[in-house]
C-alpha cells in the first residue's frame, strides 16, 4: 500500500494504535481468518472443529478492531450484522436437525457418508461445524463489542 | 511425569494469581494457568481441546483486562482476618476429606473404564464417516449436548447485551426529561 | 494417583479464593481456576497410558485410543465457560458503575 494513502488514513482516522501495529495487522489478519476457516472445514478429519474455528474467526475481527478502532471494524462486520449472523447460525443448526426428520428422527445423519479421510465425507457433520462456527464467531464478537464499547456515566 | 511438573507449575501460577495485590498481574497469572492447561491437554492426547483452550484463554484475558484496566483499587484487610481465614480453611479441609473418600473409588490413572466409548471407537468410522472421533461424538452421537450448548451461548450473549444496555437507555431517557 | 491429588489441590486453591477474597475480580479468577481444575480432572480420568489421540488414520488401528467421550463433553464446557465469564464481567462492570467499588462487603452495606 502506498505511503501517501496510509498517511491520509492516519490523518482522517486517528483512532487505534500506531502505524507499526496497523501495518502488521494488515499482513496478519487475513492469515488468521484463513486459519479459522481451515479449522472449521477440516474439523471432521483433523483436530479443530466448529468451536475452535469460530473463536479464531472472532479473534481475527477483534484483532482488526483493536488495531484500527471501531469504525474500521464495523465497516467489515457491523453490530446489526453480528446479531443477524448469530441467529442465522442457530437457525441453520436447527434446520439441519429438522431435515433429519424426513428420514426418520431428529438429527439423523441423512446425507451419504462418502469416502472416509476425504474433505467431502461424514454426511451432515461438516455442515453442523459450519453452522456452529458462524454462531460462535458472531456471538463472541457481539459480546466483545458490547463489553468494549460500554461507556459508563462517569466515562462520558 | 511431565503432567506432574505441569500441574505443579499451574498450582504455583494459581497461588500467585490468588495472592498478588495488583489486579492486572493477577489476571495475567490466571492466563498462565490457562496456557499451562492447554499444554496439559496436549500431553494427555486431546489436541482438539488444546487448540480450543488456547484461543479461549486469549479471548478471556482480553475481556478480563478490559474489566480491570483503570480500575485498580487497593485491597484492604478487614479486622477479622484470623476468623475469616480459619473458617475458609476449615471448609476447604472438609471438602478435601470428602474428596479423599471419592478418590478411592476412581479407576487408576491410565486405565479408564470405557463402557460406552468402546462402541464409539469400534463403530464410529462406519456409522458417521468422520475420522476425528471427538467430532463424531460431538456432532453425531451426542448432538443434543451441542444443541444445549448453542442455547446456553445464545442466552449468555443476550444476557450480556441486556445487562450492558438496558440501564443506559433508562438513564438516557432520564437525561432527556 | 498423584495427578488426581495435584488436580484437587488446584481446585482447593480456587475454592479458597472464592470463599476468602472480597474483590469481585478475584472471585471471577477463582471461579476460572475451579473451572480449569474440573476440566482437567475429566480429561485425566479419560487418559490411557501410552494411548493415542482419538483421531483415526488410514491404518484403521483402533487399539489403545484414549476415551473420546469426556473430551467431547469438555469441548462444550470450555466455550460455555467463556460465555459465563463474559456475563459475570458484564455484571461486575455494572456493579462498579453503580457503587464505584469492587468490594462486596461495601455493596452489601449500601443495599439496605
Amino acid at each position: 500500500m502506498p505511503i501517501k494513502k496510509m498517511n491520509r488514513e492516519k490523518e482522517s482516522n486517528n483512532k487505534g494504535m500506531t502505524l507499526i501495529v496497523k501495518t502488521i495487522t494488515r499482513l496478519t489478519v487475513g492469515l488468521i481468518l484463513l486459519y479459522g476457516i481451515y479449522l472449521v472445514l477440516h474439523g471432521h478429519i483433523s483436530p479443530g472443529g466448529g468451536f475452535a474455528g469460530g473463536v479464531i474467526i472472532a479473534l481475527s475481527f477483534i484483532h482488526l478492531m483493536l488495531a484500527f478502532g471501531k469504525d474500521f471494524a464495523f465497516k467489515k462486520l457491523s453490530e446489526t450484522k453480528t446479531h443477524i449472523l448469530e441467529s442465522i447460525g442457530a437457525l441453520l443448526f436447527l434446520t439441519i436437525a429438522l431435515l433429519g426428520l424426513s428420514g426418520g428422527y431428529f438429527f439423523l445423519n441423512f446425507l451419504s457418508r462418502g469416502e472416509p479421510f476425504k474433505l467431502f465425507s461424514a454426511g451432515t457433520i461438516p455442515l453442523c461445524n459450519i453452522a456452529i462456527s458462524i454462531k460462535v464467531a458472531a456471538g463472541l464478537f457481539a459480546i466483545f463489542v458490547a463489553l468494549v464499547l460500554f461507556k459508563g456515566l462517569r466515562e462520558e | 511425569m511431565e503432567i506432574n511438573l505441569l500441574l505443579l507449575f499451574m498450582i504455583f501460577a494459581a497461588i500467585v494469581a490468588v495472592e498478588i495485590e495488583d489486579l492486572l498481574s493477577s489476571v495475567i497469572a490466571m492466563g498462565a494457568v490457562g496456557l499451562g492447561l492447554s499444554l496439559a491437554f496436549l500431553i494427555l492426547k486431546a489436541p482438539d481441546l488444546a487448540i480450543t483452550q488456547l484461543v479461549v484463554e486469549i479471548l478471556c484475558l482480553i475481556i478480563l483486562i478490559r474489566a480491570t484496566i483503570n480500575k485498580d483499587l487497593p485491597l484492604v484487610k478487614d479486622g477479622r482476618w484470623l476468623f475469616n481465614t480459619t473458617a475458609t480453611l476449615t471448609f476447604v479441609g472438609l471438602f478435601l476429606i470428602f474428596a479423599y473418600f471419592a478418590l478411592k473409588d476412581l479407576p487408576q490413572f491410565g486405565a479408564p473404564i470405557m463402557r460406552v466409548a468402546k462402541d464409539y471407537i469400534a463403530s464410529g468410522l462406519e456409522k458417521t464417516g468422520a475420522a476425528n472421533l471427538v467430532a463424531s461424538v460431538v456432532l453425531d452421537f451426542r448432538v443434543y449436548d451441542t444443541l444445549g450448548e448453542a442455547t446456553v451461548l445464545f442466552t449468555a450473549a443476550i444476557g450480556v447485551l441486556a445487562v450492558i444496555r438496558k440501564v443506559g437507555r433508562i438513564n438516557a431517557n432520564k437525561k432527556n426529561e | 494417583m498423584s495427578e488426581y491429588i495435584l488436580c484437587l489441590g488446584l481446585f482447593s486453591i480456587g475454592l479458597y479464593c472464592v470463599l476468602r477474597k472480597r474483590n469481585i475480580i478475584k472471585i471471577i479468577i477463582g471461579l476460572g481456576i475451579i473451572e480449569y481444575a474440573v476440566n482437567l480432572f475429566l480429561i485425566l480420568i479419560a487418559y490411557r497410558t501410552h494411548g493415542r489421540a482419538p483421531i483415526l488414520d488410514k491404518a484403521q488401528d483402533t487399539l489403545n485410543i484414549v476415551d473420546p467421550l469426556p473430551q467431547a463433553l469438555v469441548l462444550t464446557s470450555i466455550v460455555i465457560g467463556l460465555a459465563v465469564t463474559a456475563l459475570i464481567v458484564a455484571i461486575a462492570i455494572r456493579i462498579f458503575e453503580k457503587y464505584n467499588t469492587f468490594d462486596i462487603t461495601k455493596i452489601r452495606r449500601l443495599r439496605g
